[in-house]
């Protein structure tokens, strides 16, 4: 009997009490981002943080992604003869898909994991507490300039996973599978256009924006000293990857449903 | 000017496991007050609950006329612009040195210049005896030195409700010593309203207008320093004068067994010692709440135990208090006990 209640209880956590939590947090800390002054400091500085944990692992699996894509979809479009469309194919799906795939990615393990280390390792030494005391509301002070940092570098670094990803299929093409330069150019956008470019930001901002959220929660959450912080690093990465998943699955389903496509 | 904190009828619990009940007490306005209780009776959870870090389940906590509890979250912001609290572990900001630290405050609620700003912080380090470690980080420093950081923090805003989560863990008695007259001075100078937990069963007897003590879930008892130090309730009794017997055992209540064991032996928990005199300001001024030694007991009618205000130098403060506050305001720095 003990025992069903204490299950009970753990699946009315999981279900709801900390989703019910995290977008009471979220909520808040919109409602914060609209307060005066503006962190300016904190932003830069995240910023810059963020940009340090994420750029070089990003172009690090930006390349093969590219050069893996190149292969999978040259072979193919070379069995049904229509080489003149690799660099359409290539672009199509690196730009629309691959590419904020491997920004979500990056952003939930590279910046997810070290804004939650920082903010639990504050929650537990009590630091946040005493911010609130001294009358400073935290989620002003720390997690708006995340957020908003969050979001900002996923702008570019999907940019970058564009660029890299393209010039590394590019590469692949060219110099490897004895494609013509002038046919991967010449279909460059043969199929994508620049509402993909366009919807692929929108998703870097989103899942900057969830990444942040996330990991700020269960900084904020962190109890039980620093087995508890870890925990809450790993719970950040793992959820985060996930929600950005379902998030990318839910933008595409609605870029698809609003946005015509070009045919071939 | 102070402020006074009514607590009414305040219950916390973690889930399912009760910290206190029923908590009712009232801080008077520019007194200072002192909470004791075995570790892990929920002190620190009670400063926290009492600036609105944690809910309780039920009850309320009136500073002034503001339930804390019950404020939107915004209200509460500024009402605890009023307290200035010193954690457990100090709580300084990890990235910043103790310098910053101190400054945080300043920085954040006043539109002081950088001058005024280091004029006040050095001030608040030299009264904490911290000067030369201000270009420390906290990661850097020792206990003790978090623990006086953090209390110089606590201050620079001159708030006008002082809670301190054991200000003499981890310090040297000379230094607790010191702690303990800075305590009482500042009391006189900003007159706030402290609550202070602590261990040290000397501050708890010396430095306080009140102690109250938390048992078992409950406020056995909160009054007067005279009243809890004459008082023959058993765990008071016990705790007050750091007895083992009694019926706090190591792991909070001792189990029949113990106490029957205990029954069996006819140990007697003694004589209950002497009062001891409240410590007075260093500048001999007499602080607006203090009351002369004894009083409580004469105007409540009760007798005080046998020699109870004669110290172990023989003195009768009784008699003594009025000749040393003169002496005192005589001054010339003559401090009346001679060479502490
Ligand atoms: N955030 C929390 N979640 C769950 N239980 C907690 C939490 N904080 C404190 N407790 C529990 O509350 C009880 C009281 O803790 P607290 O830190 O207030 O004790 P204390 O009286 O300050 O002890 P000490 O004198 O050792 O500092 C402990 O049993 C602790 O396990
Ligand atoms: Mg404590």
């Amino acid at each position: 009997m003990a025992r069903a209640g204490k299950v009970a209880d753990g699946v009315a956590n999981v279900t709801l009490r900390e989703p019910g939590r995290f977008f009471a947090l979220s909520l808040d800390t919109f409602r914060a981002m609209f307060k005066w002054p503006f962190q300016w400091q904190e932003f830069l500085q995240q910023a810059w943080f963020i940009v340090s944990v994420t750029v070089a692992p990003t172009i690090m699996v930006a390349i093969p992604f590219g050069a893996v894509l190149s292969l999978q979809v040259g072979n193919l479009i070379r069995q049904l003869g229509a080489q003149s469309q690799t660099g359409s194919t290539a672009v199509l799906a690196i730009v629309r898909e691959a590419s904020p795939i491997v920004t979500a990615l990056l952003i939930a393990a590279a910046a997810g994991s070290a804004i939650c280390a920082d903010l639990g390792a504050r929650k537990i030494r009590e630091e946040i507490d005493a911010m609130e005391v001294l009358g400073i509301n935290p989620l002003h002070r720390l997690v708006v300039p995340r957020v908003l940092a969050c979001a900002f570098v996923g702008l570019f670094l999907n940019g970058i996973v564009s660029v890299v990803g393209i010039a590394g299929g590019y590469v692949f093409n060219v110099m490897l599978q004895g494609g013509t330069p002038g046919a991967y150019i010449a279909s460059f956008n043969g199929l994508a256009q620049l509402s993909d470019l366009y919807q692929a930001e929108v998703k870097a901002v989103v899942f900057g924006v969830t990444a942040a959220l996330v990991a700020s929660y269960k900084g904020l959450t962190a109890s039980g000293g620093p087995k508890g912080v870890g925990d809450a690093v790993n719970q950040t990465v793992v959820i985060a990857a996930m929600a950005l998943f379902v998030e990318n699955f839910v933008l595409s389903a609605l870029y698809f449903q609003l946005v015509p496509q070009k045919g071939m | 000017m102070g402020v006074e904190i009514r607590v009414e009828g305040l219950t916390k619990s973690f889930g399912r496991q009760v910290i206190w009940e029923d908590v009712t007490l009232t801080l008077p306005a520019g007194e200072i007050s002192v909470l004791l209780g075995p570790s892990g009776t929920g002190k620190s959870v009670f400063l926290k609950t009492m600036v609105g870090l944690l809910k309780p389940d039920r009850g309320h906590c009136w500073i002034g006329d503001k339930d804390m509890p019950n404020l939107r979250e915004h209200d509460m912001y500024e009402v605890r612009k009023l307290f200035g609290v010193l954690f457990q572990d100090g709580a300084l900001f990890g990235s910043m040195n103790l310098y910053d630290n101190v400054a945080f405050p300043l920085r954040e609620h006043t539109r002081k210049s950088e001058s005024e700003v280091r004029r006040i912080v050095m001030e608040k380090m030299e009264m904490v005896g911290l000067v030369g470690a201000e270009n420390k980080l906290p990661g850097e420093i020792s206990g003790g030195m978090k623990k006086r950081a953090g209390l110089a923090r606590a201050l620079v805003l001159d708030p006008e409700i002082i809670l301190c989560d054991e200000p003499d863990s981890g310090l040297d008695p000379v230094r607790t010593a010191y702690l303990n007259q800075l305590i009482v001075d500042l009391n006189a100078e900003i007159d706030a309203t402290f609550l202070i937990v602590t261990h040290d069963i000397n501050t708890a007897r010396t430095v306080p207008d009140n102690i109250g003590l938390l048992f078992l879930r409950q406020l056995v008892m909160f009054g007067p320093r005279e009243m809890l130090l004459s008082s023959e309730e058993p765990v008071v009794r016990q705790f007050l004068n750091a007895r083992r017997v009694g019926p706090i055992g190591m792991s909070e209540e001792k189990d029949i067994s113990e106490l029957e064991a205990e029954a069996r032996l006819g140990r007697d928990p003694g004589e209950l010692p002497p009062i001891p005199p409240q410590l007075m300001t260093s500048d001999g001024r007499i602080r607006r709440t203090q009351r002369p030694p004894g009083e409580w007991l004469r105007t409540h009618g009760v007798t005080a135990p046998p020699g109870s205000f004669i110290d172990e130098m023989g003195r009768d403060w009784l008699q003594e208090w009025p000749r040393y506050i003169a002496a005192m305001s005589a001054g010339a720095g003559q401090h009346p006990e001679g060479a502490r």
